[in-house]
């Protein structure tokens, strides 16, 4: 058995006297896919936020690669290998969509300590950039201004700039917030033909229920900030605890759809 | 096509500008050395205002120590005029770590009141130190020897003073353009855009807009080098806060979203300045009405609208 790629042991964040994560213990496998699911407010967020260094937990440790990186600021976590989506659109709006993932290479390889190249010549990060685009097939928009492509290329292309960092563990914050379903189907479709690569580690959060089961290796479930449950898809579904807490009534309808 | 016309204009201008001290009257040759010294001071400061996005309100200050560095060289030592401009980049250098040390890591209004304030304080300590500054009145009295470099160039005839300041900011711009459109400056453009995303892609944005701001402040301390042989003094003016606002009005003016833009900002300035000074007192007045509506109505500036105009026209 492999080493988990990041563990997480008793983890916990208190804002005054409200506890939005409590003691959360989780381990992720290399290659696997595991979803975080939970209520608005469950702390989904904060959890995300922790891991991604843009929160210190008051408590807890995290360890990516056994190395611990609890309470690192966000650069230096994005370097050592976590990277993450946002669950509003987070891209550089000015630039095109092929510049806004050359940015991040140019981040990624150091070529963005160097102040005498001409950034527009160098061929080798731009067909990386077009590589990258072709993944989430969003290259025909490589000219396009980034803020005036529609709202799911948009997240497509944010899922192009975190993957181009070469992460060993990719946080994805809603994914498919926002998107028409049919956009909402072809991301699902993307994200699984990357996870089926065998390149990647996901961690999603996601309240589409059908998204998360097609997706999910390992469903973890939070409820007031608490692990309720963790299991896989199946066993998330059976358990009637979960049904009664999270996936109650107003859900009844998407986990039936879920089933085969 | 489009890039052929661009190179067309630049070279007419250029060569306009190389035969300013032939073709018009002295008058002019110093009106010209004084928009090509503030049009550089302008496309520094608009590095890190229109690039980064950092507004501060303070960068007179590495205007000033630059100006004051070339008279303390030229007044104590008599070092050749591209050594005193080295000193004064060395000098706005060190003076914009400092600064920028201690400003960067704060945002928006925070960065620009802090900015502000060391400003003041540099100007307060030029104004006060009088056994080094010479207080209030300033350091004059100094005269340029030798160029460097084994030139015999006459400085102290304005014409060629002209050409030497025309050659030094065509290289400085040659330079800080490069800067612009290198991968640091994709990086720069890319934190005015959005920091938050530039961290997370593995970047520590705060080194960035440091070094961001040190480059801006060497090249405000090499205008600042050019303009105290050019105005035979160095005094507690060149500090002062509303110096510091100058160069926001110039990028402004121009376009900010233009490298050339300070540039045509400083021309526009210092010539509406000459010639509205002429017929009234009130010159600030009539400035305050063009911002305004520029803020208002022509947002990318006077090139930037130009640029506009002229992609209309050719449809």
């Amino acid at each position: 058995m492999s080493n988990p790629v990041l563990t997480i042991a008793n983890l916990t964040k208190r804002f005054g006297g409200v506890t939005a994560v409590s003691d959360i213990n989780l381990e992720v496998m290399p290659k696997e896919t595991i979803a975080i699911i939970g209520p608005n407010g469950a702390g989904k967020t904060t959890f995300y936020n922790m891991v991604s260094g843009r929160m210190q937990p008051t408590e807890g440790k995290i360890m990516l690669d056994g190395k611990d990186i609890t309470g690192l600021p966000p650069h230096k976590i994005s370097r050592l290998g976590v990277s993450r989506s946002f669950q509003i659109n987070n891209i550089f709006p000015e630039m095109t969509v092929q510049e806004n993932v050359e940015v991040v290479l140019s981040a990624y390889h150091g070529h963005s300590r160097k102040l005498f190249n001409i950034a527009s010549r160098n061929t080798g990060i731009q067909q990386e950039a077009v590589d990258f685009l072709k993944r989430l097939g969003i290259d025909s928009l490589k000219e396009q201004r980034a803020e005036v492509i529609s709202y799911g290329d948009k997240r497509l292309l944010e899922i192009a700039m975190v993957l181009a960092t070469q992460p060993k563990l990719v946080l994805l914050d809603e994914p498919t917030a926002g998107m028409t379903p049919d956009e909402t189907r072809r991301t699902t479709r993307l994200i699984k033909k990357l996870a089926d690569s065998g390149d990647y580690t996901f961690m999603i959060t996601e309240h589409d229920m059908d998204v998360v089961f097609n997706l999910a290796d390992r469903i973890l479930v939070m409820h007031r900030g608490e692990k309720l449950f963790a299991g896989s898809p199946e066993e998330v579904k059976n358990d009637p605890e979960v049904r009664v807490a999270y996936l109650g009534e107003e859900d009844d309808e998407a986990v039936e759809e879920a089933k085969p | 096509m489009k890039t052929k016309v661009l190179m067309a204009i630049l070279a007419v201008v250029i060569a306009g500008l190389i035969a300013v001290p032939w073709i018009a009257s002295y008058f002019y040759v110093f009106i010209f050395t004084e928009i090509l010294i503030l049009g550089l001071f302008a496309a520094s400061f608009n590095l890190i205002f229109g690039y980064t996005g950092m507004l501060s309100f303070g960068h007179a200050a590495f205007f000033g120590i630059g100006a004051y560095a070339t008279a303390l060289v030229l007044i104590h030592l008599e070092w050749p005029f591209l050594a005193c401009l080295l000193v004064s980049m060395g000098a706005s250098a060190l003076l914009a770590l400092m600064i920028g040390f201690l400003s960067v890591r704060l945002n928006e209004v925070y960065f620009a009141m802090l900015t502000l304030a060391f400003g003041m304080m540099v100007f307060a300590i030029a104004y006060q130190w009088r056994s080094v500054t010479n207080g209030s009145d300033g350091l004059a009295g100094f005269t340029l020897g030798s160029f460097g470099l084994g030139l015999d160039l006459t400085l102290a005839n304005p014409s060629v003073y002209y050409h030497v300041v025309l050659g030094i900011v065509a290289i400085a711009a040659i330079v800080l353009y490069v800067i612009c459109r290198s991968s640091f400056g994709m990086i720069l453009k890319a934190i005015r855009q959005n920091p938050e995303r530039v961290s997370f892609a593995g970047l520590n944005v705060r080194t960035y807009r440091l070094v961001a701001f040190v480059i801006a402040g060497i090249f405000a301390g090499l205008a600042g080098g050019l303009i105290a042989p050019f105005l035979r003094v160095a005094s507690p003016e060149l500090l002062h806060w509303s110096m510091s606002a100058e160069p926001i009005l110039m990028a402004i003016l121009g376009g900010t979203g233009f490298f050339l833009g300070p540039f045509i900002g400083s021309a526009a300035f210092v010539l509406l300045e000459t010639w509205i000074t002429t017929y009234t007192e009130s010159w600030m007045l009539v400035l305050g009405i063009i911002l305004a509506l520029m803020v208002i109505f022509f947002r990318k500036g006077l090139l930037g609208t130009a640029i506009d105009w002229w992609m209309e026209v050719k449809k």
